[in-house]
């Protein structure tokens, strides 16, 4: 597998199996895959649905583990954690986008950008700043005491972009983060993590159907039958 | 640990914001809960009222003195002889008319309950001067002693509020005769006030008693002197009497009743308490179903599971809390201090007794509530909690 080497390799997964038990029924979905994503880079993943993309995303992650293989951030060992200690090592590393957001309905935007700095040492007024500033880098500002029912679709994802970033995580993980915004408001989201990307330096991985918002990755790869592959028919 | 806690307030303080978009299923397992403890601790009040009733009978340095084998005054005869003797054992108090003993007989007449018009057993206690002596919170508040060897009696309080009839200068039906109704007397809320009073000696010869009693009442000199006393008596050769002390005499008296009560109360507030849980259980899962997205997107953040439990736990345990509040209150609203009477099922005589919700039942009843909340909150938690976080993700 070729990789676009413009740093180190952060993401390492080789050798990954997930198998999903369904009752008696296996699932195979992941089957001997490697992945190697260099620091800085903007990976989109593609693929039909059920192909595995959420699936992959999650163990890169550390939402769930392997059932074979190993899934190495930053030259560490993420699969072989603890619940406990891969819940802290989310809590450092990760941000997380969602198709649907997934705000908390009784916050507000400022309190919902807030959360994930509830699981760091710093003070309120501290935690205050950094939602604020992550909200001006999403251009949120003046919508900060809104509640997500009284937000526009665009408008909750940029607000779950800076959830995502408030803790300057090293991965930004987007699963479709696209996928129930208008062409407009989808094309706001990508500039969003353009710019996160080109000028911040953010490593991002973006799971997509869409040909159109994956032209915006420094990189496409496609999944299909377990594994992954540069072109989108891989036979 | 200090982020520990962060994340619990944090948690918890959703769960509590979310509350009013499940005002319905919150509002109705707490009702269920109010409407458990209310019961249990109605039902649990009559136990304590009986309880109290008997206990307020009862004076530390009082005794009485039954025939051997007898359980109750009902089964008990002593002679006049046998009486005599009693009065002269050592340890009782004296005063100018003599020894602190009181030898008293007792009947049981008919007299219709006010509330029903049915029949009730209604004790006629012969008694002598002695008598109001030896129970000191023995006191009248409406019209005179009846006269001795006349045929007049005084009612106490309980009995005149529980039965027809009773009121100052009508009559009651003794052996053929009206018998008028000259006093109304106080006994500290103890069991006399049940009862009905005569004289002694008028009550053996309307009923042909001959000079028999049935118990003698002592004041002893302190409460220490009973063990003097009870031996002098059971030593005696012509004696075949018990002595007890009255304390225990009357929660001898009242353990079949209160137990009787206790037990229903506590099988009827379990059968409830059952349906309850399932009630909390249910409004759990619908909460925690409601807040799967929620709570599965925190702990993707990062936020561990324990957390997750506490907060789920204490919302169960919050609606409980209020839930049991709500039944005690109503319980005390609705039961404390109403009177009525029931069957003293050792004498086989009517005692009345106000229902009695103290803070010991209260309290009872919310800890009942909390346990509801906390068992009906628990599984529910669990499965939140235990949920692998990527499938929970997928539940939209
Ligand atoms: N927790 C799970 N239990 C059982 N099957 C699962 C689970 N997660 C995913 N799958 C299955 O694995 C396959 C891949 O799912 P997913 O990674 O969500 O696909 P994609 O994101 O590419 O649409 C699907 O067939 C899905 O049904
Ligand atoms: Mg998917």
């Amino acid at each position: 597998m070729t990789t676009k080497a413009n740093g180190e390799v952060l993401v390492k997964v080789s050798g990954v199996d997930k198998v999903f038990k369904r009752g008696s029924e296996e699932i195979h979905v992941l089957g001997g895959l490697d992945l190697e994503i260099p620091t800085g880079e903007f990976l989109a993943l593609m693929g039909p649905s059920g192909s595995g993309k959420s699936t992959l995303l999650n163990l890169v992650g550390g939402l769930d583990r392997p059932s074979e293989g190993a899934v190495e951030v930053g030259g560490k060992r993420i699969d072989q954690l603890s619940d406990r200690k891969l819940a802290a090592w989310r809590a450092r590393h990760v941000g997380l986008v969602f198709q649907f957001y997934n705000l908390m309905p009784v916050l507000s935007a400022q309190k919902n950008v807030e959360l994930p700095l509830l699981l760091t040492r710093l003070s309120a007024a501290e935690r205050k700043k950094r939602a604020a500033i992550a909200l001006d880098i999403v251009g949120l500002s003046h919508r900060a005491g809104h509640y997500p029912r009284q937000l526009s679709g665009g408008e909750q994802q940029r607000t779950g972009i800076a959830r995502a970033i408030v803790t300057d995580p090293t991965l930004l993980l987007c699963d479709e983060p696209t996928g129930d915004l208008d062409r407009k408001a989808g094309d706001e989201i990508l500039d969003l993590l353009q710019a996160l990307n080109r000028e911040q330096g953010k490593t991002i991985i973006m799971v997509t159907h869409d040909v159109h918002a994956a032209a915006r990755a420094t990189r496409t790869l496609h999944l299909n039958k377990g594994r992954l592959s540069a072109s989108p028919i891989d036979q | 640990m200090f982020n520990w806690i962060r994340q619990v307030l944090a948690v918890t303080r959703f769960s509590v914001l979310s509350l009013p978009q499940r005002k319905g299923s919150s509002a109705a397992a707490m009702l269920g809960i109010a409407g458990v403890v209310a019961v249990m601790v109605g039902v649990l009040s009559i136990a304590q009222g009986v309880l109290k009733t008997m206990q307020s009978s009862a004076a530390d340095e009082n005794a009485i003195v039954l025939r051997s084998g007898s359980d109750s005054e009902m089964m008990s005869g002593l002679g006049g002889d046998d009486t005599r003797i009693i009065a002269e054992a050592p340890g009782i108090a004296r005063n100018n008319l003599g020894a602190l003993a009181s030898p008293e007989l007792f009947v049981i007449i008919n007299i219709p309950m006010r509330s029903t018009g049915t029949d009730a057993n209604v004790p006629l206690r012969g008694v002598q001067a002695q008598a109001l002596n030896v129970r000191e919170r023995f006191r009248l508040v409406e019209g005179r002693m009846f006269e001795p060897g006349l045929n007049e009696v005084v009612v106490g309080v309980g009995a005149r509020e529980q039965f027809a009839g009773l009121e100052l200068g009508s009559s009651i039906l003794v052996s053929q005769e009206m018998w008028p109704v000259v006093g109304v007397f106080e006994a500290g809320g103890g069991l006399a006030e049940s009862e009905i009073w005569v004289d002694a000696p008028v009550l053996q010869s309307s009923y042909r008693r001959g000079n028999s009693y049935q118990a003698v009442y002592v004041k002893l000199n302190t409460a220490d002197s009973f063990d003097e006393f009870k031996d002098a008596l059971t030593s005696d050769p012509r004696l075949n009497v018990k002595p007890m002390r009255e304390a225990d005499y009357y929660t001898s008296q009242s353990t079949t009743v209160t137990n009787l009560i206790t037990g229903l109360g506590t099988l009827i507030a379990f059968i409830m308490g059952l349906g309850a849980i399932f009630g909390a259980l249910n409004t759990m899962y619908t909460a925690v179903s409601s807040r799967t997205l929620e709570i599965a997107t925190l702990r993707a953040l990062g936020f561990r599971s324990g957390p997750v439990v506490i907060s789920v736990l204490s919302e169960s345990l919050l609606l409980a809390f209020a839930g049991g509040l709500i039944g005690a209150g109503l319980a005390w609203l609705a039961f404390d201090g109403f009177r009525t009477a029931t069957l003293n099922w050792a004498s086989f005589s009517a005692i009345t007794f106000s229902f009695d919700v103290n803070a010991g039942l209260l309290i009872q009843g919310i800890v009942f509530a909390m346990l509801i909340g906390l068992i009906g909150g628990l599984l529910p938690a669990v499965r939140a909690a235990g949920q692998p976080v990527a499938m929970a993700l997928r539940e939209l």
